[in-house]
């Protein structure tokens, strides 16, 4: 594997960076955190049918760029640089989802509206007990129909569609996990929109009763693919968690180069020095980490989903410590609400845990390994 | 047509090296026979100047000489130790008569050198070095006291770096200059490490003397000399990993080679250890069990993410490079990176021996091994520049963060030292 971005990739990243640098300032997140929707519908079509980012993963036969994982990888770190508020990671790791699971005749009718962006659509996996595995998964479908509640649905609120994760008990006594598609404004389907310490991301709580459901891509168990799904989507808020944190240093070494205490700028003190220093250990490491599981997804290497587990625990940790070491350094402005620093400090917070925390993908790592 | 040119270019050296050594080469040879063609002819640092032992050879070209080595075994010039230090600073700060008496000398083999620049008083302010060399008229005297020094007891020569000006600011006050070892006034003495070894020395100085034609440079110049020695010692430690190892090769000259080299490596022989020895890790976590503890899994996680990440970060480095683009910060995170590895790695292994992590040798889980693991590792984040280096490195040079104000400006003679060698 080639480890380096290749010039269109840059380009790319260029372009991202402008984009959200001018879309997404600190003033916009402020605005649209506070609103019910969350995002900017007219961003969300310039992103999406004008620059086609919605369409990055997604194969050309489905009206997709057909791009890779590092692409999209690129994109993420670019959004999470700016905290840019919109469903982008909902859709992304929904259309991963139907590219994994749907059947041709699916995936054609599904990706197109997802890839210009008309559709919103999420993914809804997880449930009260707030565990990450698919042991966990008890909404159950029968004959079609599903019963039974999903928690931290990412943007369920705005999305057109919702694929949902079901367990299906069979007359055998067995059970198998598969996937199904609801329009979000289906009858018997009630969404909540749930308090978060970080509302530049909305989650929902979503409530089946009796509501009709479609079936995607046949009747087989689908687990495995819940899990490849799973690893992917990891893959993508590892990414965007980079960008997140090299903000963060980027911040905490200009403001100790600005901010004078004893005569002296605090960043020639190597207490503030040192823990600079290791903050860029930190980001760069996890960085390595996103792009090679990025470029892993990319060449469908088997090793992807240890890769998934490393790629994530590693992000999560390193954008925590250097969210806590950014405001610590910050001093007392760093903790009022006018100075942004709490912004990637919930966002930290919030991504450290979401799809999984350290520990648990460090587990799932070494389960994976040993087997 | 440029490339064209550059792949004639490339068959025509392939086919003289290739020819030569047809000619020349001898398996049956002693090393020191062999080197002697080598260095005469050119072809043992063909990217030298011609008019010393080299053959004025693009740096790009050379890998075709090597491969053209390595495709019959043929022995290279020694490249031991640091007598390629010294040579590098030889051929760039040297006058002639200091090249054409040292420098065939350290290709052949035949004289051994050491480096004398760390003290007991200046560790990481390696400038702060106070062993003195004072002009009697007719030669320099020194006297002061070097440690870290590899190779101190068996070497012919040092690199020394001395203070020749007490007046002159900090760095200014350092001349070089190349030093006998072979005289009453230098005695070395082995360095015994926490962990047993000792692979370093200290070398004291009582009156040593330095001929005046044995200065390196000007005076006052040494410092900018020493960088010269340092850049070169950061690429032959990546040289030296690929050269010593051992071919099972039979004939005289492969004997005499393996001789060489297992002198010189003996003082790294624990070096595997010291880096915490994270190959070792699954294997022995499944040995004891404790791969079913999920502490230990986490913890072994956490090490495979440190170790990785590292590793992906040094190729992150070496694409960037390779592709002609400017290297990233990532480039000078690894020393950080392989401390905080070896420092995890540790205590991983404690994790896993328990209570046998107090057991060494025969007692010991792996025969030691891990003990030694365990009394080694502390070495990481220490020597060729602690931790605390780095960072203020990274924070200055990669981040561009503020300097600390400096206590050292000034006539050297003012600034706060350490207090001076105790005799030996």
């Amino acid at each position: 594997m080639q480890f380096t971005f290749n010039e269109e990739q840059d380009q790319l990243r260029a372009t991202a960076q402008k984009f959200f640098a001018d879309k997404s300032p600190t003033a916009e997140v402020r605005r649209l955190m506070e609103t019910q929707q969350g995002y900017d519908p007219v961003v969300w079509t310039q992103l999406s049918s004008e620059l086609g980012f919605t369409a990055t993963h997604i194969p050309e036969v489905y009206g997709g760029l057909g791009l890779s994982y590092t692409e999209l990888g690129i994109l993420f770190e670019e959004m999470g640089r700016t905290l840019f508020c919109a469903p982008f990671l909902a859709t992304a790791v929904a259309a991963t989802a139907i590219m994994n699971v749907a059947t041709e005749s699916e995936k054609s009718q599904l990706l197109p509206d997802i890839a210009t962006g008309t559709r919103i659509a999420t993914l809804a996996v997880f449930e009260t007990s707030g565990q990450w595995g698919s042991d966990s998964i008890k909404l159950s479908a029968k004959n079609a129909r599903l019963n039974g509640t999903k928690r931290y649905v990412l943007d369920g609120h705005i999305a057109d569609l919702v694929i949902v994760v079901a367990r299906i008990n069979h007359a055998s006594g067995a059970d198998t996990i598969g996937f199904f598609l609801v329009d979000g404004d289906a009858p018997g389907l009630t969404r909540r929109t749930v308090t978060t310490i970080d509302s530049t991301r909305k989650l929902t709580q979503l409530e089946f009763v009796d509501v009709s459901a479609r079936r995607l891509g046949g009747n087989h168990d689908q687990e495995a693919k819940l899990a490849a799904t799973l690893d992917l989507a990891a893959i993508g808020l590892a990414n965007e968690m980079v960008g997140g944190a090299q903000h963060l240093v980027d911040e905490t070494v200009k403001y100790a180069a600005e901010r004078i205490q004893f005569g002296r700028a605090i960043g020639s003190f190597q207490a503030i020095k040192h823990k600079c220093a290791d903050m860029l250990l930190d980001v760069e490491m996890a960085k390595s980490a996103a792009y090679y599981a990025s470029m892993a997804a990319a060449s469908s290497d088997p090793e992807l989903p240890v890769l998934a587990n490393l790629a994530k625990a590693s992000a999560s940790e390193a954008y925590m410590r250097i969210a806590a070491e950014c405001l610590q350094i910050h001093g007392g402005i760093g903790f009022t609400w006018d100075n942004d620093t709490h912004l990637w400090f919930k966002r930290a917070k919030s991504s450290e845990v979401f799809f999984g925390d350290p520990s648990y993908h460090k587990e799932q790592l070494i389960a994976r390994w040993h087997h | 047509m440029a490339p064209l040119m550059g792949m004639l270019e490339a068959e025509t050296l392939r086919n003289e090296v290739r020819l030569w050594l047809e000619t020349n080469w001898d398996p049956t040879s002693s090393l020191i026979e062999w080197r002697t063609k080598l260095a005469e002819s050119g072809w043992g640092m063909p990217t030298w100047p011609s008019q010393w032992f080299g053959k004025d050879l693009p740096l790009a070209l050379n890998p075709i000489v090597e491969e053209e080595f390595a495709r019959i075994n043929a022995v290279s010039v020694s490249r031991s130790g640091i007598r390629l230090l010294a040579a590098a600073t030889i051929l760039e700060h040297g006058n002639d008569a200091q090249k054409s008496q040292y420098l065939r000398r350290i290709l052949t083999g035949e004289d051994t050198w050491c480096q004398l620049f760390s003290e007991p008083g200046s560790g990481s302010d390696l400038a702060g070095a106070i062993t003195r060399a004072d002009f009697d008229g007719t030669q320099w005297i020194i006297n002061g006291q070097k440690v870290w020094t590899t190779s101190a007891h068996h070497a012919d020569y040092g690199l020394l770096l001395a203070r020749t000006d007490w007046e002159a600011p900090k760095h200014d006050g350092l001349s070089y200059f190349v030093i006998d070892m072979h005289q009453s006034g230098v005695s070395v003495h082995p360095l015994k490490q926490m962990n047993g070894h000792a692979s370093f020395n200290q070398v004291f100085f009582t009156d040593a003397v330095v001929a005046p034609e044995s200065l390196v440079d000007r005076i006052g110049n040494g410092w900018k000399v020493a960088m010269t020695t340092l850049m070169h010692e950061r690429r032959s430690a990546d040289a030296l990993r690929s050269v010593h190892r051992d071919r099972g090769l039979q004939g005289r000259i492969y004997d005499e080679e393996r001789d060489e080299t297992a002198t010189v490596m003996e003082p790294y022989k624990w070096y595997p250890q010291r880096a915490g020895r994270v190959d070792l890790v699954f294997e022995r976590a499944i040995e004891t069990g404790k791969i079913e503890d999920p502490v230990v899994r986490q913890a072994i996680a956490e090490l495979m993410i440190k170790a990785r990440t590292a590793e992906w970060t040094a190729r992150r480095a070496r694409a960037a490079q390779q592709q002609g683009r400017p290297q990233g910060p990532e480039g000078s995170l690894g020393k950080l990176a392989a401390s905080n590895v070896a420092r995890h790695a540790s205590k991983v292994h404690t994790m896993i021996s328990g209570s046998d992590s107090m057991l060494g040798d025969e007692d010991g889980p792996l025969a030691g091994l891990i003990a030694e693991i365990l009394i080694s590792v502390p070495a990481t984040s220490i020597a060729g520049g602690t931790d605390e280096i780095q960072r203020n490195i990274i924070a200055e040079r990669v981040l561009g963060m503020p300097k600390e104000p400096r206590m050292d400006t000034g006539p050297f003679r003012d600034v706060m030292k350490n207090p001076g060698p105790a005799a030996p």
